[in-house]
């Protein structure tokens, strides 16, 4: 019996050991992307990651983030290993410096000449060294025009602090964007490094909280198509998708106040065990029509010259998705911050988010109150009640 | 022979210390380590001062945590006592109706009563079919503690169900000789004989309420955070700072584990009923 066991455990190691041996000749990827930013042949679009291990025979291992932060945190937690991962403006520069991602070779990646020359050398990679852009976009204000009194001056951030919209108002959950919309109401720089001003615009965030319904990522979408809130910060390309499916809301970028121009470029991680295939992933994704079908799907702006030719005429000339040079002219691009402000940002959020206006002394009343009253239970327990029932 | 298998107990019993050690203790210990260091690794006791400002966290937590178990006790305990005087072959069925949701996904159950509860929801739409305004009661604490009450009911049901299936019906059939009314047998017998199920209810409900995340930040709203959206806020959510996560779920593991003493101070039912 035992033999005839141990027969058996040596088989099934020998096939194992074979078919792990199979599974090497099998090229990989995993890409790290962020959740809903690719057609997965869904709603009449093509999956876009199906047609490429078809064409290239690479299996595709997909995960997806819903912040930068979730994110950075997965990776420099370690025990994950990705190839490819879609970062934004100020989470790259942070990464480069921090030494994780890999130099792209463009010579390999034969599409990059269809990258629009708007998209390169900005400040978070000047030499567009380590990352190739994947899309862009604005951050402005949705809103649904059923729920907004005519009286209501739209064209300020200051809408998102009026109190006629109190528990109606949704809020980004990701800090650096919660942050910029303090800067855009109080006129400061994004990406200021000045500690007075990051305190100015926490004590806006804090006036904001009772007036804020849910601070919310993804879900803004849902909740702004389902009418749950009358006005919302949010990504210009996911709010065209809003308004195709609910003709009520409407978006503004604010005029005359700065606001935010974000780009989500593709990166190699460093030591990346499959570089050729990250390479051929992401000349694939910056193909024309793959480029099209990825715009026509998200609708934030192309960053691929060759894809914008393919588009509709009434995408590329959406002033959402393609603002005139004029409102551009306000924009900023997130940069990374310097890690005593970075840690500043992160107090000062948990602050905000939480009610924090308890002292070092009621944690400790709190704790001895619970256990005097354990004490006193277990006096009356073991004391009184044994004398009672004597 | 006898030897034998003493040994092959200890080789057992060595399995299940190793799983303790990797799993339970060094966690632990790690726990205990991040919240008294810094992002460097210095040894500091500011992450524990600091926890103080969360103090109303902590306090509206346990709050409402404490309104889900006493709903969760109240409407579980008739219940349970109603399935248990039922016959055998129908308490099978009324268990899977309990168990029924809990085969859902926590995360779907929660998200359809963010959907059901919504102020253009379908709790609201049949309420203006009928002439009744919108009622305001996604991102309440009313929102909050339902769906805590929702998720949890089972944990509270099915071992006060299971003591009160096991209480001996010759005591009852005593006190009942003995000239108690139904009333006395409930008061007397009965319900301090369920007592460790009660406890057991309790300690099921509360411990994983007070903890929740993802109940308050989908019913709640942004104004009811609970101490577990501030934990994961400094795992997961835009604030990274895993020094203040770890100390704060010290502290939250200190209250349960206080919480607990006080609940096993009421468990000594049996013996206070046959002493009498």
């Amino acid at each position: 019996m035992k033999k005839l066991l141990s027969i058996l455990l040596v088989l099934c190691l020998l096939i194992g050991a074979v078919t792990l041996h199979a599974g090497a000749a099998q090229r990989e990827l995993d890409v790290y992307n962020w959740g809903e930013y690719l057609p997965d042949g869904t709603d009449g679009f093509k999956d876009i990651n199906e047609i490429f291990t078809k064409e290239t025979g690479i299996k595709l291992n997909y995960t997806t983030y819903q912040s930068n932060e979730e994110m950075y945190t997965k990776i420099s937690g370690g025990g994950v290993s990705y190839d490819v991962v879609v970062p934004s403006d100020y989470m790259i520069s942070k990464m480069i410096e921090n030494d994780m991602l890999e130099k792209i070779n463009t010579d390999n990646i034969p599409n990059y000449k269809n990258v629009s020359e708007d998209f390169k050398h900005l400040e978070y990679d000047p030499n567009d060294e380590y990352s190739v852009p994947y899309t862009g976009g604005t951050v402005g204000i949705i809103y649904n025009k059923k729920l907004i009194q005519p009286d209501t001056d739209l064209n300020t951030w200051d809408v998102l602090w009026d109190d006629t919209y109190k528990g109606q108002i949704l809020m980004f959950a990701n800090s650096r964007d919660a942050f910029a919309c303090a800067f855009s109401k109080l006129g400061y720089s994004l990406n200021t490094t000045d500690e007075k001003e990051w305190i100015e615009a926490a004590d806006e965030l804090r006036k904001q909280r009772p007036l804020v319904q849910s601070y919310v990522q993804d879900q803004i979408m849902d909740k702004m198509i389902a009418g749950e809130a009358a006005l919302a910060p949010y990504y210009a390309g996911d709010a065209i998708t809003c308004m195709d499916e609910n003709p009520d809301l409407d978006f503004i970028i604010p005029e005359n106040s700065v606001f935010n121009r974000f780009v989500d470029a593709m990166c190699i991680m460093k030591d990346s065990p499959h570089q050729r295939e990250a390479e051929e992933y992401i000349n694939f994704i910056l193909r024309p029509d793959i480029g099209a079908e990825l715009t026509n799907y998200l609708h934030y702006t192309t960053v691929n010259k060759a894809s914008f030719e393919l588009l509709s005429e009434e995408e590329q000339n959406n002033p959402i998705a393609y603002p005139s040079a004029e409102i551009l002219k306000n924009a900023e691009v997130f940069v990374n911050l310097p890690p005593e402000i970075d840690e500043l940002q992160k107090d000062l959020w948990t602050s905000i988010r939480a009610d924090s206006t308890g002292s070092i002394w009621s944690i400790v009343f709190v704790i001895a109150g619970f256990a005097l009253l354990w004490a006193v239970i277990a006096f009356y327990n073991r004391v009184i009640k044994r004398k009672k029932f004597k | 022979m006898r030897k034998h298998s003493k040994n092959k107990k200890k080789y057992l019993s060595a399995i299940y210390i190793l799983w303790m050690l990797v799993f339970t203790i060094i966690p632990l210990g790690l726990v205990v380590y991040f919240s008294l260091t810094t992002i460097d690794g210095k040894f500091t006791f500011e992450n524990l001062k600091n926890i103080g400002e969360y103090t109303p966290v902590f306090l509206s937590s346990i709050k409402l945590s404490a309104i889900s178990t006493a709903l969760c006790l109240l409407l579980g305990y008739p219940f349970a006592y109603i399935i248990s005087k039922v016959k055998a072959s129908k308490q099978v069925i009324f268990m899977i109706f309990i168990m029924l949701p809990m085969w859902i996904n926590f995360l779907l159950r929660t998200y359809a009563w963010m959907t059901l509860l919504e102020n253009n929801g379908i709790i609201n739409r049949l309420l203006s079919f009928i002439g009744i305004g919108p009622v305001h009661m996604i991102n309440t604490q009313g929102a909050v503690v339902l769906g805590m009450v929702y998720n949890f009911l089972p944990y509270m049901i099915i071992p006060i169900f299971n003591v009160m299936t096991k209480i001996d019906k010759s005591y009852i059939e005593a006190a009942q000789d003995l000239g108690a009314n139904n009333r006395r047998v409930m008061t007397r017998i009965i319900f301090p004989l369920s007592m460790p199920g009660v406890v057991s209810g309790i300690t099921m409900v509360f411990v994983p309420a007070v903890s929740t995340f993802i109940i308050s930040t989908m019913l709640g709203g942004g104004s009811n955070m609970m101490i577990g959206d501030l934990i994961e806020l400094q795992f997961l959510g835009g604030s990274y700072d895993p020094n203040l996560g770890s100390a704060l779920s010290l502290v939250l593991m200190v209250l349960i584990l206080i919480s607990m003493g006080i609940m096993n101070e009421f468990d000594s039912g049996e013996e206070d009923v046959l002493a009498v």
